[in-house]
C-alpha cells in the first residue's frame, strides 16, 4: 500500500504536484512510482528557465534497473530544481513527496485542474493496476 | 501467471517484487536491490536460480558427444565433480547458449543451461544426441539455490548433513559433489565464493528457510544483474546470441582449439573468424560523467567507427556506471556514449570491475 497525501494532485504517469504559496507549483514521482522502480541512482535534471509543456518530459530518474522520464504535469517554465538529487538521488526513494521533490514550475496559466487527479480517482488508477 | 519454482511462495512471503523472467515469475528484489547487492559482495546472499534447466546426459558416448557439442572441451574434465563453462555453438559459429557442464561419471554428464532458451536447447541437444545413443534427460523435479558472498560457504554449511559438511567446504573451485541428496558445487554467476546447490523440490523450501535462518539474505535477479555485470559475466540475449560468435563476446578463452582434429560444431566458420582480422572487440566501459549506460546505447569512437553497449548499468560497489559493449577494433582508450542525444564520455577498462569485493579498475 502506498502513501498518498490528501493535499496534492497526480498525474496518470505518477508524478504528483503540490501548489505553493507564491503560485508556483512543486512536483515529483508519486511513492507508487518510486517503489517501482527500485533504489533510484541517478536523476538528471532540466536547467533553471527551461520552458515545458505539459506531457513533455522534463527529467529523467534513473534506478538500478531502468530510466523512466517525469512529464511535466502543466505549461510553465522551470523556476527551481532539487541540486541534492545531483549527489544523493535515493532521496526521492526515501521521501518522494519531501525532500525527494524534483522540480518546481511556474505556470503560463491559471491550472487545469480536468487533466489532473485528486487523491482518490488516483488510488483508483494505482487499484486498477494492480487488479 | 507464469511458472512458479518451489520457492515461489518464500518469496511472496517475504515481501519480493515478482517480475516475469522468461516465463517464470521471480523475485526482482525484497525491497532493496543495491542492499542486496551489498550483502553479497560483503558477506552473503543467495538467488532462487531453480528456473535454470538441469539436463542430465547418460551414455557410453557422452563424452565423445559433449565434445562434438560444446565449444570447449569436456576432455579437461577427468576428476569427479569437475565444472567447465562453455559455448554451445550452430554451425556458423553462433551462440546458441552458454552453459556450465559437470563431470559426474564417464557415462554421466550434467548440463545447466539458462532457462529463457530452455526449449531450443533440448531440441538441438537431441537432435545431435542421437547419433552417439546418448539419453537426455531433463531434471525438472531439481530446484538450485546460488549461496553467494565471501561468508557463503560458511554460512551455507549448516544446510548440509554433517557426514558431507567437511568435505563440502573443501571442494575447489568450479567443482561439485553429492551431499546427501544435494549437489553442491563452488560455482556462481557474481564474482564472489560461493556454493550452486541443487537440491529437489520437495526439500527447496526447507533449505532456503535453513539459509535464511544462517543469515543468508535473499536476493532477487536485479543485484544478481549488477553482480554479474561488475563481474564481467556475459548474460545470454544481451552480450552475445545465435547471430554473435564467442570471439566478438570475449568468450574466446572458452574455445577450446586444441586439439586441432577436435570437430565441434561451428568449429569451421570460428576458425575463418579467427584467422580474419577482428573487426570487433568486446570491452569494458566506465562511464566517466553522470548518468546510468544502459542496453543499446550508441558507442562512438571518434575517427575509428561505431559499436554498441551490450549490458549497461549502474555498480552499486563502484557507485559510477559501467558497461559491456561490442565496439570497432582498434587501439583506443576513450570513447563516447549517446544518451538521450547527448555523448558522454566513458573509458575503456579491462574487465573485471570487480573480484571478490574489491574494486579491480582505477577510478
Amino acid at each position: 500500500m502506498s502513501e498518498l497525501p490528501g493535499d496534492l494532485l497526480y498525474t496518470s504517469e505518477h508524478e504528483w504536484l503540490r501548489r505553493e504559496n507564491d503560485g508556483s507549483v512543486t512536483v515529483g514521482v508519486t511513492d507508487h512510482a518510486q517503489s517501482a522502480l527500485g533504489d533510484l541512482v541517478y536523476v538528471e535534471l532540466p536547467e533553471v528557465g527551461q520552458d515545458v509543456d505539459s506531457g513533455g518530459d522534463m527529467a529523467v530518474v534513473e534506478s538500478v534497473k531502468a530510466a523512466s522520464d517525469v512529464y511535466a504535469p502543466i505549461d510553465g517554465s522551470i523556476v527551481a530544481v532539487n541540486e541534492e538529487l545531483a549527489d544523493d538521488p535515493e532521496k526521492v526513494n526515501a521521501d518522494p513527496y519531501g525532500d525527494g521533490w524534483i522540480v518546481r514550475i511556474k505556470p503560463n496559466e491559471s491550472i487545469d485542474e480536468s487533466t489532473l487527479m485528486a487523491p482518490d480517482a488516483y488510488q483508483e488508477l494505482l487499484d486498477q493496476e494492480d487488479a | 501467471m507464469g511458472s512458479k519454482t518451489p520457492l515461489y511462495d518464500k518469496h511472496v512471503e517475504a515481501g519480493a517484487r515478482i517480475v516475469d523472467f522468461g516465463g517464470w515469475d521471480m523475485p526482482l528484489h525484497y525491497g532493496s536491490q543495491k542492499e542486496e547487492h551489498h550483502a553479497v559482495r560483503q558477506r552473503a546472499g543467495m538467488f532462487d536460480v531453480s528456473h535454470m534447466t538441469i539436463v542430465d546426459l547418460r551414455g557410453e558416448r557422452v563424452r565423445d558427444f559433449l565434445r562434438h557439442l560444446l565449444a570447449n572441451d569436456v576432455a579437461k574434465l577427468q576428476v569427479h565433480g569437475k565444472a567447465l563453462y562453455t559455448c554451445m555453438l550452430n554451425e556458423q559459429g553462433g551462440v546458441i547458449d552458454d552453459l556450465i557442464v559437470y563431470f559426474l561419471g564417464e557415462t554421466w554428464f550434467r548440463l545447466i543451461v539458462n532457462a529463457a532458451t530452455r526449449d531450443k536447447d533440448l531440441a538441438w541437444i537431441r537432435q545431435h544426441a542421437v547419433g552417439y545413443d546418448v539419453d537426455v534427460h531433463e531434471r525438472a523435479e531439481l530446484a538450485m539455490i546460488a549461496v553467494q558472498g565471501p561468508s557463503a560457504r560458511e554460512l551455507a554449511a549448516s544446510c548440509i548433513d554433517a557426514e558431507w559438511r567437511e568435505q563440502a567446504l573443501e571442494l575447489k573451485l568450479f567443482t561439485g559433489m553429492e551431499a546427501g541428496g544435494l549437489f553442491v558445487a563452488r560455482t556462481g554467476y557474481t564474482g564472489e565464493d560461493g556454493w550452486e546447490i541443487v537440491v529437489p523440490a520437495e526439500r527447496a523450501p526447507a533449505v532456503w528457510d535453513q539459509l535464511v535462518a544462517a543469515g543468508v539474505a535473499p536476493c532477487g535477479l536485479g543485484a544478481r544483474d549488477t553482480l554479474r555485470l561488475e563481474a564481467a559475466m556475459n548474460l545470454y540475449g544481451s552480450d552475445m546470441d545465435e547471430s554473435i560468435s564467442p570471439l566478438e563476446a570475449g568468450l574466446g578463452w572458452t574455445i577450446a582449439w586444441d586439439p586441432d582434429d577436435r570437430d565441434f560444431i561451428g568449429r569451421g566458420p570460428l576458425e575463418a573468424m579467427r584467422a580474419a582480422a577482428t573487426k570487433r572487440r568486446f570491452v569494458g566501459l566506465l562511464l566517466e560523467d553522470k548518468g546510468v549506460l544502459r542496453n543499446h546505447q550508441r558507442v562512438v569512437v571518434e575517427g575509428v567507427g561505431e559499436g554498441e553497449i551490450t549490458s549497461g548499468g549502474f555498480s552499486p560497489t563502484i557507485g559510477r556506471s559501467i558497461a559491456l559493449a561490442r565496439v570497432p577494433a582498434g587501439d583506443y582508450e576513450s570513447a563516447h556514449v549517446d544518451v538521450r542525444g547527448k555523448l558522454l564520455n566513458v573509458r575503456i577498462v579491462k574487465t573485471p570491475f570487480v573480484r571478490n569485493g574489491q574494486v579491480r579498475i582505477d577510478i
